[in-house]
């Protein structure tokens, strides 16, 4: 592309005396990946793509659905049912086609995250789970990569810079130096069970690329060994200094083969006890004698006529414990996550004197496998 | 000594807010057990501490008046 051309596209941010033609060198020369093509990740990559980040990464397997396009705002009606980071490299091309685009139509994994890390400086973690996060982490510890992390829940949104290659060694943090241990997999909802107004990820993605653009260019203060957190409710920043935890890199895998062998899932579930199997449920329904509860809210699909059941969504559950006769009590809901939850209430108010089930995984797998 | 909490996420919501005072706390290990019996959710939920703005990783004793936010990990993208 011609000069002239070049310096029209980004003439705005060059005019940055801060910038200049030598930041827009640096964004032409930098390496991103971005790490979930959701609601973090196609803002963040919109103005990454935008600002003329020379090589641009992007990692999602999935597909786009319906309930994607409040937050996820790359994608339309007519990109329903195909790839994520297909989709997304194709409008990217359209806002800025002088850049490259790597799309990894793939889930990351710890066989394949190592080789797709490793060509790029900077990494970006959109993603939407505990055992992503970690090995994305324990990756970028490992290749001495740059982290910009971001994640939400419900109403607030957390923003940091880790193990930046900036910071000396001995000072630099990563995402194990704040949360060491992954929490239980009922403790956190996510998106899709907790809700998310769609602006969120849009602050929080589109701060990841503010972040990922000072790193290249130098300019500011990027949050290097900091977490910010933003509260859409009441305007709230919060922002602390995070520091090493002396146990932590005892914790992160030491090479590429102790990576690799790493379970990532088995790390981030920790298996409730209250845990039924789907081949357990289905014999105690046709024995009868146990109470079903469907813990949804009310409306959420599908529903689960076929079966002899009440609904108790958790949230009323929480208030006001009903009184349930039967002895044997399966409680269920989309994942198994709020069902866990329900079947903690139940157990703290009836003891041992009934006995308590959550459907594994819930009913979201229960028909999968009688699909 | 006073200690001003500050709690974020699934923690707000069981507290039902996001800011209260404590007093008469000597330490962070107080603190939590403090709070768990205020709160017994919370005794079995992962969370991060900090103190004045600064993350801790052991029992830390306060030194007067302290600040003392607790963070819960996000995963949602």
């Amino acid at each position: 592309m011609s000069k002239a051309a070049k310096n029209e596209r980004y003439a705005r941010q060059i005019s940055l005396k801060e910038l200049g033609e030598a930041g827009q060198d640096k964004l032409k020369n930098a390496k991103v990946l971005i790490i979930g093509a959701g609601g973090l990740g196609c803002p963040a990559m919109m103005y990454l793509a935008g600002a003329g980040i020379g090589n641009l990464g992007i990692v999602d397997f999935d597909l786009v659905r319906l309930s994607n396009l409040h937050r996820q705002i790359l994608f339309s009606v007519n990109d329903i049912g195909q790839s994520k980071a297909k989709r997304a490299a194709e409008v990217l091309k359209q806002i800025n086609p002088d850049i490259e685009i790597h799309v990894f139509n793939e889930e990351l994994s710890n066989s394949n995250a190592l080789n797709i890390l490793s060509d790029f400086d900077i990494i970006l973690d959109g993603t939407d789970n505990f055992s992503s996060r970690y090995l994305i982490n324990d990756a970028c510890v490992l290749l001495n990569k740059t982290l910009v992390y971001g994640a939400i829940s419900r109403f607030e949104g957390q923003l940091a810079v880790f193990n930046s290659t900036k910071s000396s060694p001995e000072d630099r943090v990563n995402y194990r130096d704040l949360f060491p241990l992954a929490p239980a997999d009922h403790e956190v909802l996510n998106c899709a069970e907790a809700g998310v107004i769609g602006v969120l990820p849009g602050i929080i993605g589109t701060m990841m690329a503010n972040e990922t653009i000072k790193l290249i260019t130098g300019i500011g203060e990027a949050l290097i060994n900091r977490l910010l957190t933003y509260n859409s409710l009441n305007n709230h920043f919060f922002e602390l200094e995070l520091t090493p935890r002396a146990e932590t890199n005892k914790m992160i895998p030491k090479g590429i083969s102790e990576f690799e062998s790493f379970s990532y899932k088995a790390f981030c579930r920790i298996n409730s006890t209250f845990d039924l199997s789907y081949e357990n449920f289905e014999p105690m329904i046709k024995n009868g004698n146990i109470q079903i509860i469907d813990v949804r809210e009310s409306g959420e699909a599908p529903d689960i006529e076929h079966i002899n059941h009440i609904n108790i969504p958790l949230s009323k559950l929480k208030e006001q414990i009903p009184e349930i006769d039967a002895k044997t009590i399966v409680l269920l809901c989309q994942t198994g996550k709020r069902s866990t939850v329900a079947a903690e209430i139940l157990s703290q108010h009836y003891g041992k004197s009934r006995k308590i089930f959550s459907l594994k995984d819930g009913i979201a797998a229960w028909q999968k496998e009688n699909n | 000594m006073k200690v001003e909490l500050t709690l974020f996420g699934q923690l707000a919501d069981i507290a039902g807010r996001t800011k209260f005072q404590l007093q008469d706390i000597p330490d962070t290990d107080t603190l939590q057990k403090k709070i768990h019996e205020m709160y017994p959710e919370m005794a079995n939920m992962s969370y991060s501490i900090a103190v004045n703005k600064k993350t801790i990783h052991e029992n830390t004793v306060f030194e007067g008046d302290a600040n003392v936010a607790l963070l819960p990990p996000f995963s949602g993208g």
